[in-house]
């Protein structure tokens, strides 16, 4: 995937805010939203958007993915090539991999070469919120300050399918008071993976299970993360466990939507492992 | 508790999730081998190593029937006998034919995934020969009575304490925990069964379409015994496994060791090219070598013609999240890992014969990371879950579901009201038990037999967004 290069720093964006966000997670959306205008950049919420199509074509079924995504490119399509935006911005990495990636192979495959070009053009411009932020922005501190450790966990998408890793670690080493450290295993899938969730929930939640024995090894309050899907398997696993680590998104850390510490006073310490996710020797 | 390797699908890997030894021995020896990898990897430019195999591979199998007739040419020129098989059937009678001609009684095998694949252990002592593995973590299984459970690693899955109790139930080993005492015992056993075999048979790493030698790399000398002891040597191979030169030789050997248990090279690298010749001192007086279709050709038409770039290194099952928790005996297949979920069903008669597989992954992409051919075996997956639904081998209560939502997520009216009505009803439910959905009807009780669910937000992002607008004087 070829990324478009700004003559220019961009000063309007379209926001796809995916529908998990819109319909789950709103505070994640406004967070987005509001760390953009602060620095800049105008927002455009194109009201039309529904969803990407993702599950569908992650489940197998291309023609549904298809009509969802010639109808994602009919409403950002238009924004992109009349230069109405610069760039289009979403708060997660899956989904901006969906739009980026995968719209390609589904018109290549239905042979819609017109379809194929528009989502090509759409790609390049195409950023997840933290690679924008960094790489477009240039933006390392946002100004944010929270109290409490914190570890870093890359969603897999983001990480492999964008190469995104740096990004979001340099804007949380940027929040003033917060202790990052590091996630044992780091790079492990939590075990989401969309309809895997579901069809293989089994393996999926002893995948979940290790990335919480992680959390508590490490000792942080709270895993950051770029994506809203990956974020409610971990907290789902969190809560149903009795831990009280929770995942956030990095857009409501960034945008200081979590108060001034993570730790509640009620609860200074965080609790040992009993079950660690790698024995020794 | 074992694995119950004919049972459905769920309950292998629901029997898998239950054992909490299975879980810590796989784990610790993926983990094991990942780090060894990594390690032996960056000591080269692995990058560049991995790029050069894939070209190489590539070039195979763009030449691919050209390569198999130098092969096959240069194989025959060299002595040895070169047999086809194009399904199961045709390679175990064709091997069986062979053991009955040569009055074989007993038989060495040096460890073979292509000859689990045709379940030929099984073939040959149906009429009447003895098998015997001699891959140490083979044998321990062949005495356990189970197939492997990872491709370079086949007893991955049994802890020490496991195989002690196998090594004094079938050989009355006297009780202990000493590894190096109960190698040397397998050792002293082995040994004598080489001295008797008729008949050894291998797999093949790779072959050497320029010279027609067969390559196989081992770590304990056994499948250079096997290659040389016994009269008559049979070679399975498949047909992927080719390469031009002897220089691509070494280049996927680097590949393979690095990749496989992160050594520099295998402790043995045995090549034979052809039977004992005149003046020779030993050497097997038979070759022969069955180069094995069984589905590759299949794989190559349906679309699936990456996968037939793997060298069989392992990489992606220590990489897999999901072969960590689970395990291989899991999958119910002879291949198992990320490239098993590919190549089981890309090489099956039907797709559809292995339908959970493609699905027994979280699509991570883990495992295109640790290839050594940087095959994309997620794009793999997802393809052939594409492939699934065009067979209608789905669920139908899953394919109306799918379309169900693709058509609410088409109008933008009817998203909004489903997201308003979700909302009503999540938080209605979600303050009855207590701030967070502990359960939900089929399909989602998947979601909730493990996890908790918070409920959807009391106002969206677009409300929010409608009445920042409105406050702000747009429309």
């Amino acid at each position: 995937m070829h990324k478009a290069t700004f003559k220019q720093r961009p000063n309007r964006v379209a926001l796809f805010v995916t529908c998990m966000v819109d319909m789950l997670y709103p505070g994640v959306g406004i967070a987005t939203c509001e760390l953009l205008e602060k620095n800049d950049v105008e927002v455009v919420f194109p009201e039309e958007q529904t969803c990407c199509g993702q599950p569908a074509f992650n489940a197998g079924y291309r023609n549904e993915a298809r009509k969802l995504a010639r109808r994602f490119l009919s409403i950002f399509g238009p924004l992109v090539e009349n230069d109405e935006v610069d760039a289009v911005v979403a708060p997660s990495g899956s989904c901006a991999t969906m739009t980026s990636h995968f719209f390609e192979v589904l018109f290549e495959e239905s042979r819609e070469e017109e379809l194929r070009r528009q989502a090509e053009r759409l790609a390049s411009v195409t950023f997840e919120l933290t690679e924008f932020l960094v790489d477009v922005l240039g933006l390392v501190n946002t100004g944010a300050h929270l109290q409490g450790k914190a570890a870093y966990h890359p969603c897999c998408h983001l990480y492999r399918e964008l190469g995104v890793d740096d990004q979001p670690r340099k804007l949380l080493d940027g929040v003033e008071g917060l202790d990052v450290v590091e996630l044992p295993h780091a790079d492990d899938c939590c075990g989401f993976g969309g309809l895997f969730s579901i069809k293989n929930s089994g393996i999926s939640a002893a995948m979940g299970r290790a990335k919480a024995r992680s959390a508590l090894q490490c000792g942080a309050d709270a895993i950051a993360l770029c994506d809203v899907s990956c974020m409610t398997h971990i907290n789902g696993i969190l809560s149903r466990e009795g831990i009280s680590c929770r995942a956030h998104h990095i857009a409501e850390i960034l945008n200081n939507h979590l108060g001034n510490s993570l730790r509640p006073p009620s609860q200074p310490e965080p609790q040992q492992p009993d079950h660690p996710r790698r024995w020794g020797d | 508790m074992q694995v119950d390797f004919n049972a459905p699908y769920k309950n292998r890997v629901q029997q898998a999730l239950n054992d909490p030894n299975l879980r810590v021995a796989v784990s610790k020896a993926t983990d094991r081998m990942t780090d060894a990898r990594l390690a032996s990897m960056d000591a080269v430019e692995g990058q560049k190593l991995r790029s050069q195999v894939r070209q190489m591979k590539q070039h195979v199998l763009r030449n691919w029937p050209d390569y198999l007739q130098q092969l096959e040419s240069n194989l025959t020129r060299n002595g040895c006998t070169v047999h086809w098989a194009e399904e199961t059937e045709d390679a175990q009678n064709i091997v069986r034919e062979i053991a009955l001609q040569n009055s074989a009684k007993l038989v060495v095998k040096s460890k073979s995934m292509a000859t689990e694949e045709i379940h030929l252990n099984h073939a040959l002592e149906e009429v009447g020969l003895r098998v015997v593995e001699t891959d140490l973590g083979e044998y321990i299984i062949q005495l356990a009575d189970e197939p492997p459970s990872h491709i370079v690693a086949p007893v991955i899955h049994k802890r020490l304490e496991e195989i002690a109790e196998v090594f004094q139930d079938k050989l009355d080993m006297p009780p202990t925990r000493e590894p190096t005492k109960m190698t040397s015992l397998a050792r002293a056993r082995l040994r004598q069964e080489f001295f008797s075999a008729g008949m050894g048979i291998s797999g093949c790493n790779f072959a050497i379409a320029e010279t027609g030698a067969i390559c196989i790399v081992t770590n304990e000398g056994n499948g250079r015994m096997v290659s040389s002891m016994p009269r008559v040597y049979v070679v399975v191979m498949g047909i992927e496994k080719l390469v031009p030169t002897v220089e691509d030789a070494f280049l996927q050997l680097q590949a393979l060791c690095r990749s496989a248990t992160g050594q520099n090279l295998t402790v043995y690298c045995s090549m034979t090219s052809g039977p004992r010749q005149e003046g020779d001192v030993d050497g097997p007086e038979q070759v022969h070598v069955v180069l094995l279709d069984n589905g590759r050709s299949r794989m190559l038409a349906r679309g699936y013609g990456e996968a037939l770039l793997c060298i069989r290194c392992g990489a992606c099952l220590n990489a897999c999240p999901v072969y960590q928790e689970i395990g291989g005996h899991a999958y119910g297949s002879t291949y198992n890992g990320p490239i098993g979920a590919v190549i089981t069903p890309a090489l099956a008669p039907e797709i559809s014969q292995f339908k959970e597989l493609p699905h027994a992954t979280s699509l991570c992409g883990a495992c295109r990371e640790a290839c050594p051919v940087k095959i994309d075996l997620p794009r793999l997956l997802l393809d052939l879950r594409s492939d699934l639904v065009q067979e209608n081998a789905s669920p139908k209560t899953e394919a109306w579901g799918i379309k169900s939502y693709a058509s609410l997520m088409s109008s933008r009216r009817m998203y909004e009201s489903l997201g308003k009505m979700a909302s009503i009803g999540s938080n209605l439910y979600a303050g009855m038990s207590g701030g967070n959905i502990k359960f939900m009807p089929p399909p989602f009780n998947g979601w909730t037999a493990y996890r908790d669910f918070a409920p959807f937000a009391p106002k969206s992002f677009r409300q929010w967004w409608k009445e920042r607008s409105k406050l702000r004087g747009q429309t």
